[in-house]
């Protein structure tokens, strides 16, 4: 780690805070609460053609022939694409290209892409899907993960090494947990599963591309990863990347949806090249479904041993991971599944065997908490009984195994600030637990969870020693000062949150900060909106730039006015002398010392994580620079007759560093906690009994409505963590861990059943209260 | 986003003007009310009209009118919410109303009518869906294809009639006033269902229906409507009651009517089963005992199918839960009887 990486916690002027930690609006929320906002298909360009594509309607097949005469003779028709035009592979992690932007040699599940046609609009495009004839020769399909695991053939992929459907296997063990068994005086044994969600973010997947006359192509997407975008568009068209510029705009929601290059990238992209005219396309909220990389379902065997004051001594899991069709992000998901589950508690034995498996399901790949999700929910639900065996309030039980700060985990990673106590302690207080867990009437009760979560990745996907994140700052006569950053603004609030940290170092308004994000050819390099990153590293970043400009501003004011440059101060764009003078000069007027001095004023800021992880194959995988730490209540109520939960409120404390602002960081934790509590008993991507997504649409697929949103109280934790920037770690994606087993706990609390196989179904439910009947 | 067919837009200014419209091309034309049904289903390629004919320009499908013998008229295109807000409907035909504010979610309520929803289509998981979807899965004999998905081998369609205000409307003994090209007639709503998922009414859908007609209420008439479904807005039954009770002088039941729907392609009364609660004492064990038999005579005579989305042994599992606590909510003028 550079000297740049690090900034202390502390504000930078000694007047204490003046942006961060203040509500402030977001950067760009009037210009979406107006409709100014540009998304990507609120671009149209002259001459711009639509395009559309042809999916397998199989879920496992040879393509033999695909014809496209026809769809060509239709009138309105400008290009039609296949496979063989677009032939090389791709995916987001290096070592696992699996991916074709249209089928070469196979489909992989309902929905993959097999054709695609520009035309002179949508409808003709449609009818000239119609048009294409496809020769198939249909394959056994392989839709269970357990089949997938036992069934080497046939290969799904067929060209790795390995020939069977094992996509990524990973076994590690920290200590021995086989011995602690004998001497537990609790082991606790059992079996979870994880169903199949989706991200269903509001702003379907959009691509816009246009050639320029110069050679050069510019692609507009609504992804969450600019830059590996472009790697992957230089990669597959076979083109130079300088010739090749990516902008993401104003993006409608990602949640780890868009955080792969997608077909429809490669597709306008080529289409344009090949007609020399911009294409679009806009995918249906069905292709949506489809493309997925959501959830993926795990089934998990998990065993903890625990000494009887509640101290666990092991735990060890065997995961079965469904990755779907493709790579994707997989191999680092299968990492995560065990990588992450380390904390906040401290186990001194951990062994865990996770297998991820190709199936002919829609890819599964990253959904906010990442691999991790899954894990967290069998796990907490294990502690809960073991807490209930050795008759220790829950809270109390995760006290005692705290892992504390500034340590290491089990399998080598680094903790730095750690408020996952003072979680539990705002939970327990504004849930009033003491006086009403256990105590609540039959059919109601309260249940709690914690987990951990990264703060960005110590691992970028490919190998590089260059900065994970770097900005460039510019100022403009005007006071106005731009920075140009390559992160992902995805709604989280990234803009925003560079925006605050510059105007606090260089002790100017927020409206005097612009921020310029996610275009290639503008802005330096960032990796993305993925594991919780953009607020840590590019906020690091943005500090580190802006601090050296304010060392030339200070110099150049100190220089005007004969005083030592720490009696200079910028505060809300004013200048002051804190030597016995008063006088004061706007910012602006600074700007122009300092531009004097220095000639054109601009600065470079950027970060890398320190080196971290254990010291062994994969044990930078799950290493962060930092951890936030989450505790979850909630409050159910079951109804016996029918076998619905229903969740009444979700108390959530969230160890988020430092707030850089309350608001967006409790919107952040709402948002999470809503989307875990939706997990539990609605939302489910469910395959028919043909492998077809059974009801791609957002009325079959139940995300709550508002009245089906539990109250939620979102209560910030700041641990301030040294390396964070000002303090801050991340908020966007711990939040949702721990929802579902405190929900899961809070009804074991209510009707006294343990349920481990999620979706919690009121049938589910019924059939547990009806076992449980016929035991007693 | 998914693509509307090309159409043209008629819009009448009398019923028979309307009916003349539709009947006047060879190819396809489909009245439209709110749109809230039709419009998703032009999407997915369920229908494609070459002529839409807009009924929002006739006046006597507006409004909602007490007559002078007593009974409401209700126009066709009043709306779902209109029905909601009703006063006089409110005090009178409970289970209507609270029928009608179950039916999917508030903005949909403003557009959707109550004709409409009388009217809706059948449905069915292996129907409502895309061109796309339907197509990898070699169609189905409601739409373009001659397989059952839902009973495999089955030679009848058993696509599930989904509208939430039609067993309310049964139990009231509503009157369907209509429009054809024979003219004008009333017909009991009872006999406008026919069992047949394809197109479950009697009339064809060039016939308009231009008013509800409820007759005047008993002096002590109870009603309410239960209804399940996985959200608490937005979503279609998975099954649906509703239930009326009347009560004598005394205090006896002396008449009741109970219907379902989401189970098959009619709305599903269950007159022997209501006719155990003549005599009985709300708020006395003859009438709750009474109540337990209904609910498992209920649940004998539903039998949900997989036809619409979630589990259908579940969904019978629900029947007798939600029957007697439609009736109870009935009995004590509360209700509807859903989960939020």
């Amino acid at each position: 780690m550079a000297a740049r990486d690090q900034h202390g916690a502390e504000a930078p002027w000694d007047q204490g805070f003046r942006v961060v930690g203040k509500e402030n609006r977001k950067v760009d929320g009037l210009s979406k609460a107006t409709g100014e906002a540009i998304y990507t298909d609120d671009i149209q360009l002259p001459g711009m053609l639509h395009a559309k594509m042809l999916r397998s309607p199989h879920p496992h097949a040879r393509v033999l022939s695909v014809d496209t005469s026809k769809a060509e003779a239709l009138p309105g028709v400008v290009g039609v694409l296949v496979g063989a035009e677009l032939p090389v592979r791709y995916g987001v992690i290096p070592w696992t290209p699996d991916e074709t932007a249209l089928a070469v040699d196979k489909v992989r599940f309902i929905g993959d892409e097999v054709a695609a046609v520009a035309a002179v609009d949508e409808d003709t495009a449609n009818e000239a899907l119609d048009l294409i004839e496809v020769e198939y020769e249909v394959l056994d399909a392989i839709l269970d993960p357990e089949q997938a695991l036992v069934t080497p053939e046939p290969p799904i992929h067929e060209d790795r090494k390995r020939r069977d459907n094992i996509s990524k296997h990973v076994e590690l063990e920290f200590g021995d947990v086989a011995a602690q068994v004998e001497d537990a005086d609790v082991v606790i044994e059992g079996d979870y599963t994880f169903h199949s969600t989706t991200h269903a973010a509001i702003e379907p997947h959009c691509a816009v591309a246009q050639p320029n006359s110069d050679g050069r192509i510019t692609l507009w997407s609504s992804t969450q990863i600019t830059h590996y975008v472009h790697r992957a568009l230089a990669r597959v068209l076979e083109l130079d990347p300088a010739r090749i510029r990516v902008i993401q705009p104003c993006l409608g929601g990602g949640f780890g949806g868009k955080s792969d290059p997608f077909s429809l990238e490669f597709v306008v992209a080529q289409l344009a090249l090949k007609t020399g005219r911009p294409v679009k396309m806009l995918w249906t909220r069905e292709e949506v479904f489809y493309a997925h990389r959501g959830r993926h379902p795990m089934k998990m065997h998990y065993r903890t041993t625990a000494k009887a004051d509640g101290t666990i001594t092991g735990v060890d899991a065997k995961l079965l991971i469904d990755g779907g069709s493709y790579s994707s992000f997989g191999l680092v998901t299968t990492y995560y599944s065990g990588q992450l589950l380390t904390g906040p508690y401290a186990f001194p034995n951990y062994r865990f065997d996770s297998t991820r498996v190709f199936t002919n399901r829609p890819p599964n790949g990253p959904k906010r908490g990442h691999g991790s999700v899954q894990p967290r929910f069998a796990f907490e639900i294990q502690l809960d009984e073991v807490a209930e065996q050795l008759s220790i309030d829950p809270i109390e039980i995760r006290r005692r195994n705290f892992l504390g700060e500034h340590t290491e985990t089990v399998n080598g990673q680094r903790v730095t600030s750690n408020g996952f106590m003072q979680c539990l302690e705002e939970v327990e207080k504004a849930s009033d637990w003491r006086e009403r867990r256990g105590k609540l009437p039959f059919g109601r009760g309260l249940g709690v969870a914690g987990s951990m979560y990264i703060s960005g990745t110590n691992y970028p996907v490919y190998p590089n020693k260059m900065p994970q994140a770097g900005v460039q700052l510019k100022i403009d006569r005007s006071g106005l000062v731009t920075v140009f950053t390559g992160g992902n603004d995805i709604g989280q609030g990234s803009n925003s949150m560079v925006a605050y940290l510059v105007a606090e170092e260089l002790g100017i308004k927020v409206e005097h900060v612009k921020v310029v994000a996610a275009d290639t050819d503008l802005c330096p390099v960032d990796l993305g909106a993925y594991s919780s990153r953009v607020t840590f590293m590019v906020g690091n970043a943005a500090i580190d730039g802006a601090r050296k400009l304010r060392k030339q501003i200070v110099e150049a004011v100190a220089k005007n006015w004969e005083v030592e440059p720490r009696d200079v101060r910028l505060m809300d764009g004013t200048v002051v002398d804190l030597s016995a003078e008063a006088r004061s000069m706007t910012h602006v007027e600074a700007f122009h010392l300092a531009e004097e001095m220095f000639d054109t004023l601009g600065s470079t800021g950027a970060y890398n994580t320190p080196t971290l992880g254990g010291d062994y194959r994969g044990g930078t995988i799950g290493s962060s620079p930092a951890y936030s730490f989450t505790a979850h209540v909630a409050d159910v109520e079951v109804d016996t007759e029918t076998g619905r939960i229903t969740v009444n409120k979700v108390w959530v404390a969230h160890d988020c560093g430092r707030a850089l602002n309350p608001m967006i960081v409790r919107g952040q934790m709402e948002g999470s906690t809503y989307m875990g509590a939706a997990e539990v008993s609605l939302e489910s991507h469910h395959l028919n009994r043909f492998g077809l997504h059974a009801g791609p649409s957002l009325l079959d697929y139940r995300i709550p409505t508002s009245v089906d949103t539990p109250e939620l109280e979102a209560l910030i934790v700041e641990s301030i963590d040294p390396e964070g920037p000002f303090g801050a770690k991340e908020a966007g994606e711990g939040p949702l861990h721990s929802t579902i087993p405190a929900i899961a706990n809070a009804v074991f609390d209510a009707v006294g059943i343990r349920l481990r196989h999620l979706p919690f179904t009121p049938a589910k439910v019924l059939a547990a209260l009806r076992a449980k009947e016929e035991q007693a | 986003m998914l693509r509307l067919p090309k159409f043209e837009v008629k819009n009448p200014a009398t019923a028979e003007e309307a009916v003349a419209m539709i009947l006047e091309i060879e190819g396809d034309a489909r009245f439209i009310a709110g749109g809230t049904d039709l419009n998703p289903n032009m999407k997915h390629g369920l229908f494609a009209p070459e002529r839409v004919i807009a009924l929002n320009g006739i006046g006597e499908l507006q409004g909602i009118r007490l007559d002078e013998d007593g009974s409401m008229r209700i126009g066709a295109m009043a709306t779902l919410a209109e029905v909601t807000k009703h006063a006089e409907l409110n005090q009178f035909y409970p289970a209507l109303c609270q029928a009608a504010k179950l039916v999917s979610g508030p903005q949909l309520r403003n557009m959707g009518t109550l004709g409409g929803n009388v009217m809706l289509d059948t449905r069915c998981q292996w129907y409502n869906q895309t061109y796309f979807w339907r197509k990898s899965l070699g169609y189905c004999m409601k739409k373009d294809g001659s397989k059952c998905h839902v009973v495999e081998g089955g030679s009848k369609c058993v696509a599930a009639a989904s509208n939430d205000t039609a067993p309310a409307l049964m139990t009231l003994n509503a009157e369907l006033e209509f429009v054809t090209t024979e003219g004008r007639a009333r017909l009991p709503i009872a006999d406008l269902w026919q069992a047949d998922g394809i197109w479950n009414k009697k009339l064809p859908h060039t016939a308009l229906l231009v008013a509800i007609h409820l007759p005047k209420p008993a002096a002590n008439s109870h009603g309410a409507y239960g209804k399940l479904r996985d959200r608490g807005s937005v979503d279609f039954p998975l099954f649906g009651i509703a239930a009326r009770l009347n009560f004598g002088s005394d205090g006896t039941i002396e008449d009741a009517a109970l219907c379902a729907v989401a189970l098959q392609a009619r709305p599903w009364p269950l007159k022997k089963a209501a006719s155990l609660l003549i005599g009985t004492h709300p708020g006395k064990d003859d009438f709750n005992d009474a109540v337990e038999k209904v609910a498992n005579l209920a649940a004998k005579q539903c039998r949900p199918m997989p036809n619409i989305p979630g589990d259908h042994e579940y969904r019978h599992l629900m029947v007798p839960v939600f029957t007697r606590r439609t009736l109870h909510a009935a009995a004590s003028d509360e209700g509807p009887v859903h989960h939020v």
